[in-house]
């Protein structure tokens, strides 16, 4: 790796720390009667509401549907994450200390398998919640289902519900950006230098 | 032209001011309400906005204050003060009954008349507003981050506590006096004997710069006249406090006559720093008198305790701190003008409106340019202080307000108008009819050092025609006008809650940002709050009940209830669970002897109730909660005492 490598793979690694401040996602709900919307911010080991309040008011709301608590002690992913986060920093950073070429190839295929197992879970989470109601449920609409949209915006009854990465999700997809892009750039190198090759022997 | 009643002789001037103001039979062709084509638009504020201004208006005899956006005249909210108010069980839970002591008992009802913001450096700081009880003296005080009542102190050796609770310049004192001068303290003598046994009273209640709370600094024990308005000096007269004085003929019946003898009255003026002087020098005497004090902790609680011993001067002990101002006709109001140099008297029998001057009068007193001494009192030289008398004021002004540009707005009772003068040359340069009979008026900020000079607001104590009737009793208003150009302009006339006796209104940016929107559920203190429905429960302890109810969207836990018999004093502890904003719940049982209860998000409330019968009786959310308030109920099964059937009640699994 050359040198503009190597500080770019770990200002990116590094840059994941910031994760543990700044939330990965944000999903908003608004009604005629929350005109300010409610909303939770999920991190790496946390879920909040925007607001202290919002998250047992989501729980309140959502009890008329049948919907489980959102409760974090409950989310086994919120304690593990942050250990998963840990390894790709210190990975990253090996990577560019050693300047090795396949850890950054494995570094970028590690966080790009771990952000699409992510957003899988995060998703199975949504459809567990939004299907898994509870069958004395007080409002029950055949066929209705309450799953937040995984990306993007969807109307759930009076709510229109809107999932979307926040700081620390824009984070991570410029961290994976960066490490997409060194790799180009190395492969490319890589490349360039096998392409000479022949005239370099010839030589 | 009958609908008018002001007179005939101003039936002319009417139909003149009808063409500008309002659509009257006067000509098929008036110009619409308000009389020029953009009063709708200067008062409209459209769906989902906001108003510029609070107005904080008191009911008068309603007791309460009510808070409207201005300029729409929007009803916000009525704060209940010192009535009893079972819409929000004030002076009916358990948590708000002991506001309502005084050392008379329970005194459930009183006349609130002037609102009062209180000041930072002369100008309103948005933290409290003060309010009188006239009836049994007393004052409040408002959180404005709450918009509740959060202390109520009674004013001891007082009597009809009008004049009050004007503040100082910084809120370090606000004024209380006697209306009814009376045998003080009190005594057993023939009414008779008024001259030889009735006094007065002038006092000054402290103002805990950081948390509000009031105490009784000291009073001043006055000659028996009566002591009808009051205002601080401020800037320059800082330190002082104006007092109109009337009554001076000492009659004790038929004052309507007998009192309005004197060619002259008086304003009189108190220099509270001099006082201050002499209680630290010990000249004051301790009284016996017993009042009391309520204020609501910090954990939403209300307590009561009863004071005595307070610091009473006598003028004559104090020189320096007393001063009556000759002042024409039996005046009412009295106000300082922005820079607190001129002082208004308000002559309500006067043919004009007399001026003082605060330079003049320091000249004055320095000069000792006394006519005589009333008690230890020096009277001041009319001529000595009298800065000029405003003629043509109409008939009957009762009180000034001020805008930014040396102009005096003086509200005319029997001629009901609005007469707009300034202080430069004290001319007359406009008026207004208004409707009708107003009392006082205000000018946004008009008592501080810069007013907002946008509006002035008539208050007015008859509407006769003004409004669809509504039976022989009718309701009172409000007109906003608009004070920006040359010629005043009627914009606006709203009916009120009760009488607008006076009003303040506060730029809303002052104060809407820090409104309290829930109280946290973790925070509070009550000490019968549930925190969880888990918590929930019904105790008996000998025949009281305490039963920890929760509520929340859409259900009370618990919900049913048995095990209570005949005669049992039960106490229903509601907390409200929520802590989303404008989501109350209330509570109402059948046959209650108070009231419902209305608990806000996060706050505990307790409302007491002794079940007179056997059977089973429904409880329920009053306050439309959710899509399932209806649902949201209970039962409460009552044995006849005795009974074998032991407390049970139903939680969630």
């Amino acid at each position: 790796m050359s040198r503009s490598s190597r500080l770019w793979l770990a200002v990116a690694a590094l840059s994941l720390a910031l994760v543990y401040w700044q939330p990965l996602w944000h999903v908003g709900l608004k009604a005629p009667q929350y005109p300010e919307g409610l909303g939770l911010y999920i991190g790496v080991n946390r879920i909040v509401g925007v607001q202290p309040q919002d998250l047992g008011s989501i729980n309140g709301l959502n009890h008329y549907i049948g919907m489980k608590r959102i409760t974090p002690a409950d989310i086994p992913e919120l304690r593990f994450m942050p250990w998963l986060v840990a390894g790709l920093i210190g990975f990253g950073l090996v990577a560019a200390l050693s300047g090795r070429r396949p850890l950054l190839y494995a570094w970028v295929g590690l966080f790009a398998a771990g952000a699409v197992a992510g957003l899988a879970d995060f998703y199975r989470w949504g459809y567990d919640y939004g299907h898994n109601l509870d069958p004395q449920a007080i409002i029950k609409i055949p066929g209705m289902s309450y799953q937040p949209p995984l990306l993007g915006s969807k109307q759930l009854l009076n709510f229109y519900a809107t999932s979307w990465p926040a700081a620390g999700g824009w984070i991570l997809i410029a961290a994976l950006g960066i490490g997409v892009a060194l790799s180009a750039r190395e492969l490319r190198k890589t490349r360039s230098i096998l392409a000479t090759a022949p005239s370099l022997l010839a030589a | 032209m009958s609908r008018f009643s002001i007179g005939p002789h101003s039936i002319g001037r009417i139909c003149l001011f009808a063409a500008l103001l309002i659509t009257s039979g006067c000509a098929k062709s008036a110009a619409p309400v308000g009389g020029t084509g953009d009063a709708a638009s200067r008062v409209y504020v459209a769906p989902g906005q906001y108003d510029e201004f609070y107005m904080f208006a008191s009911g008068g005899y309603s007791g309460q204050v009510s808070v409207y956006g201005l300029p729409s005249g929007r009803l916000l909210r009525v704060i209940p003060v010192f009535s009893q108010d079972p819409e929000k069980a004030y002076g009916y839970s358990e948590q708000s009954k002991p506001m309502f002591n005084t050392s008379y008992g329970f005194v459930p009802w009183d006349d609130a008349h002037h609102p009062s913001l209180s000041k930072t450096d002369g100008m309103n700081d948005g933290r409290w507003l003060f309010i009188n009880g006239n009836n049994t003296p007393r004052v409040a005080r408002i959180d404005l981050a709450e918009m509740n009542t959060k202390e109520i102190i009674e004013i001891p050796n007082a009597a009809g506590n009008h004049a009050s609770p004007f503040v100082t310049q910084g809120t370090e004192y606000l004024v209380t006096a006697t209306r009814f001068s009376v045998p003080t303290p009190q005594k057993d003598v023939s009414i008779s004997t008024f001259k030889e046994n009735f006094t007065g009273q002038i006092g000054f209640v402290a103002v805990d710069p950081t948390t509000g709370k009031m105490s009784l600094a000291f009073q001043i024990h006055m000659p028996g006249y009566d002591y009808d308005l009051a205002r601080p000096g401020k800037g320059p007269s800082h330190g002082w406090a104006f007092f109109t004085t009337y009554n001076t003929e000492q009659a004790s019946t038929l004052l309507e006559r007998n009192a309005s003898q004197n060619d002259k009255d008086f304003i009189t003026a108190v220099n509270w720093k001099q006082a201050e002087q002499c209680v630290a020098q010990g000249k004051a005497k301790t009284w016996p008198t017993r009042y009391a004090h309520n204020w609501v902790d910090d954990a939403d609680v209300a307590h009561s305790e009863m004071l005595t011993g307070e610091k009473v001067l006598e003028p004559a002990d104090c020189p320096g701190m007393v001063y009556f101002l000759p002042t024409p006709k039996s005046p009412h109001g009295v106000d300082v003008d922005p820079t607190g140099e001129y002082i208004v008297g308000g002559g309500k029998l006067a043919t004009v409106i007399p001026v003082h001057s605060f330079s003049k009068m320091q000249k004055a007193i320095a000069e000792k340019a006394f006519e005589k001494e009333i008690g230890g009192i020096p009277v001041l030289k009319y001529e000595s202080v009298n800065y000029c008398e405003v003629a043509n004021p109409g008939l009957g002004p009762l009180h000034d307000e001020f805008d930014d540009k040396g102009n005096v707005y003086t509200s005319v009772f029997i001629s009901s108008e609005i007469v707009k003068w300034n202080l430069k040359d004290c001319k007359v340069v406009d008026r207004i009819p208004v409707y009708y009979s107003i009392g006082h008026l205000l000018v946004p900020g008009g008592d501080t050092r810069k007013p907002d000079g946008k509006y002035v607001i008539a208050l007015n104590k008859i509407t006769k025609d003004r409004y669809l009737p509504t039976g022989p009793e009718l309701a009172q208003s409000a007109q906003l006008i608009d004070i920006t150009g040359d010629k005043m302009k009627l914009l606006l006339d709203f009916p009120t809650i009760g009488e607008p006796h006076y009003a303040q209104a506060i730029l809303a940016s002052a104060i809407k940002d820090k409104q309290i929107r829930t109280f946290a559920l973790a925070e509070n203190k009550d000490p019968f709050v549930t925190r969880t429905e888990k918590d929930a429960r019904v105790e008996r302890k000998g025949n009281v009940v305490h039963i920890y109810m929760t509520a929340i969207r859409s259900h009370f836990v618990p919900d049913n209830i048995e095990g209570i018999q005949v005669g049992d004093s039960v106490y229903w502890h509601v907390t409200n669970l929520e802590q989303d904003w404008d989501v109350p719940h209330g509570f109402a049982v059948t046959g209650a002897n108070t009231s419902e209860l209305l608990v806000m998000p996060g706050q505990t409330r307790t409302i007491a109730w002794i079940p007179d019968r056997t059977g089973v009786y429904p409880f329920y959310c009053t306050d439309f909660c959710s899509a399932l308030h209806q649902e949201m109920q209970g039962y409460i099964r009552i044995s006849p005492k005795g009974a074998g059937v032991q407390i049970s009640y139903n939680t969630p699994k």
